[in-house]
């Protein structure tokens, strides 16, 4: 089985936002929620990079680690999910996630929160495969349907890629000889604990 | 502005520093002005002097919160949370258990040694047991409803399966959520009435080095209403609680405690003072139930012997003596 990961190369990402908007419509995704978005750093300045972050399905996930209900499971594409019948909404996948996924539909007082949501990978849950249920929980589930998350399948310059890490880390290592630079995959080293050797 | 503000403004600064110190040697043979820029590695080696640094940008959408890039900070929570936090529970939970198993073992009951005298006196009155049992209530279930955050994922979700496990837990967090407030009112009301009976003097040292009796031969230094134990778990209490009680109201109200740096902060202080205060209550409700004849009475009816007043608290006895408080006869005789 592949080992699914993202993979932003900085250097080609125009921050357009359109990988924001695409993952909103494909999943449904509720207003105040966004699973991915764009993060400009030093903004207007020399070394400016966009990234677009999600969930990025981290290597010993943080988040089903500090699970009190233990609602998160692991794909056989190493996809990160979790279960929204089981998720009690405490926040404490919050807390440990270093990339900010886990997102909640309502962020009252009082711990009313509501299920926590995060990107799927376009992979759906733990419903049946493409049934309404697993549609109105969790999004799309491209993955059953063969394809890749919609937000890097329509990505214009191609920053964002998704599929089996190791091909998309040997794009990237391309990409990098033949221009001769590269920022690095951001959020690699945390969550994969390791970086793209050129 | 608060302390992780501050630190994330040094850290922008930081960061924006290296920028420009990568960037600035960039001469006119690169092909791209642009092409130095701050890299993941380079963001984790500033790190290593700040763990609770994030990495902030900008974002387009309103969503201010989503503009943290990275946040490795959680790493460290998570392994408070799955390492200390556990080891730190398990040890204060069970340690106070087999303490006072091996106590009630060598020590047995603690009986009043001259025997009940069927003569009582007013230890406290209805207002002191109701906020005492309203806290003690509230109390019990918010450590059974905290300890199955941390635990019950061991401990019940094998038992009794995921659904019914997350219900429970559901359960669990709107009483914690719910019950915290009732706790509070009642540390509060302890903490006004029995203040002035609880401000540690001399004679509690002695008692305390004597082990109150407990711990080795021979009988405490006559004590007043509270004795030197009874003080430590009367400052336990109010201390334990405020702490509960501050820590509690951040992670209730998210919109005040800042982000979720601080939100961390709070629950690691909330998790270490909850723990260490229910191995301070195990031996409170041992003490005061199958560990010593006679100790119940003082929170169930609020009457006690009077030989088991005399006792503990001699000194307090002689006092409500004193002040004209008669002990009454537990029997009425025919008249």
């Amino acid at each position: 089985m592949a080992r699914m990961k993202f993979l932003c190369d900085a250097d080609r990402c125009i921050e357009c936002n359109a990988c924001v908007t695409a993952c909103k419509n494909e999943n449904d995704v509720p207003w105040g929620i966004n699973r991915r978005r764009v993060v400009t750093i030093n903004d207007g300045k020399p070394g400016e990079r966009s990234v677009s972050m999600a969930c990025m399905h981290c290597t010993d996930a943080p988040c089903a680690a500090v699970c009190p209900v233990d609602c998160f499971y692991t794909t056989a594409d190493a996809v990160v999910l979790h279960n929204k019948d089981l998720c009690i909404g405490c926040g404490y996948c919050f807390y440990a996630c270093p990339f900010g996924a886990p997102q909640y539909p309502k962020l009252s007082n009082f711990g009313s929160r509501g299920k926590m949501d995060k990107c799927t990978y376009c992979a759906g849950g733990p419903e049946v495969d493409l049934s309404p249920a697993e549609f109105q929980k969790y999004g799309s589930n491209r993955l059953a349907e063969g394809k890749l998350p919609l937000c890097a399948e329509m990505c214009s310059t191609k920053a964002l890629l998704a599929g089996d890490g190791e091909i998309i880390a040997q794009i990237y290592k391309e990409r990098v000889v033949k221009r001769g630079y590269g920022s690095g995959a951001w959020g690699w080293q945390t969550a994969y604990r390791e970086t793209i050797a050129i | 502005m608060p302390l992780g503000a501050h630190l994330r403004f040094l850290f922008s600064g930081l960061l924006l520093a290296l920028a420009l110190a990568v960037a600035a040697p960039a001469g006119a043979q690169q092909v791209n002005p642009t092409a130095n820029s701050v890299r993941e590695q380079q963001f984790l080696e500033v790190l290593k002097g700040n763990p609770s640094a994030e990495l902030r940008g900008r974002v387009s959408i309103p969503d201010t919160r989503a503009a943290t890039l990275e946040r490795p900070a959680g790493r460290d929570w998570r392994s408070f949370h799955q390492g200390t936090m556990t080891r730190i529970g398990a040890v204060a939970v069970l340690g106070m258990l087999v303490i006072l198993v091996a106590f009630y073992l060598f020590r047995g009951r603690i009986r009043i040694a001259a025997g009940p005298s069927g003569q009582t006196i007013t230890r406290f009155n209805a207002f002191e047991r109701f906020m005492h049992w309203l806290t003690a209530g509230c109390f019990i279930i918010l450590a059974l409803s905290g300890l199955n955050v941390t635990f019950g994922k061991a401990l019940l979700l094998p038992l009794i399966g995921p659904q019914a496990f997350t219900n429970l837990s559901v359960a669990a967090k709107w009483s914690h959520n719910f019950l915290a407030w009732p706790f509070m009112l009642g540390v509060a009301l302890m903490f006004l009435v029995w203040i002035k009976d609880n401000i540690p003097n001399l004679g509690d040292l002695r008692w305390l080095a004597a082990g109150g009796g407990l711990i080795g031969k021979g009988h405490a230094p006559p004590a007043r209403r509270f004795n030197g134990g009874q003080k430590v778990i009367f400052w336990a209490v109010v201390l334990g609680g405020a702490a509960l009680s501050v820590s509690g109201v951040y992670l209730l109200y998210p919109s005040f405690s800042g982000g979720v740096l601080d939100m961390q902060f709070w629950n690691m202080v909330h998790g270490i003072v909850a723990v260490l205060m229910i191995a301070v209550m195990l031996a409170h409700i041992y003490i005061g139930s199958i560990g010593m004849e006679g100790a119940f009475d003082a929170m169930g009816s609020g009457e006690v012997d009077l030989n088991w007043a005399k006792e503990h608290h001699a000194l307090w006895v002689a006092e409500e003596v004193e002040k004209g408080r008669a002990p009454g006869a537990r029997l009425q005789p025919a008249e």
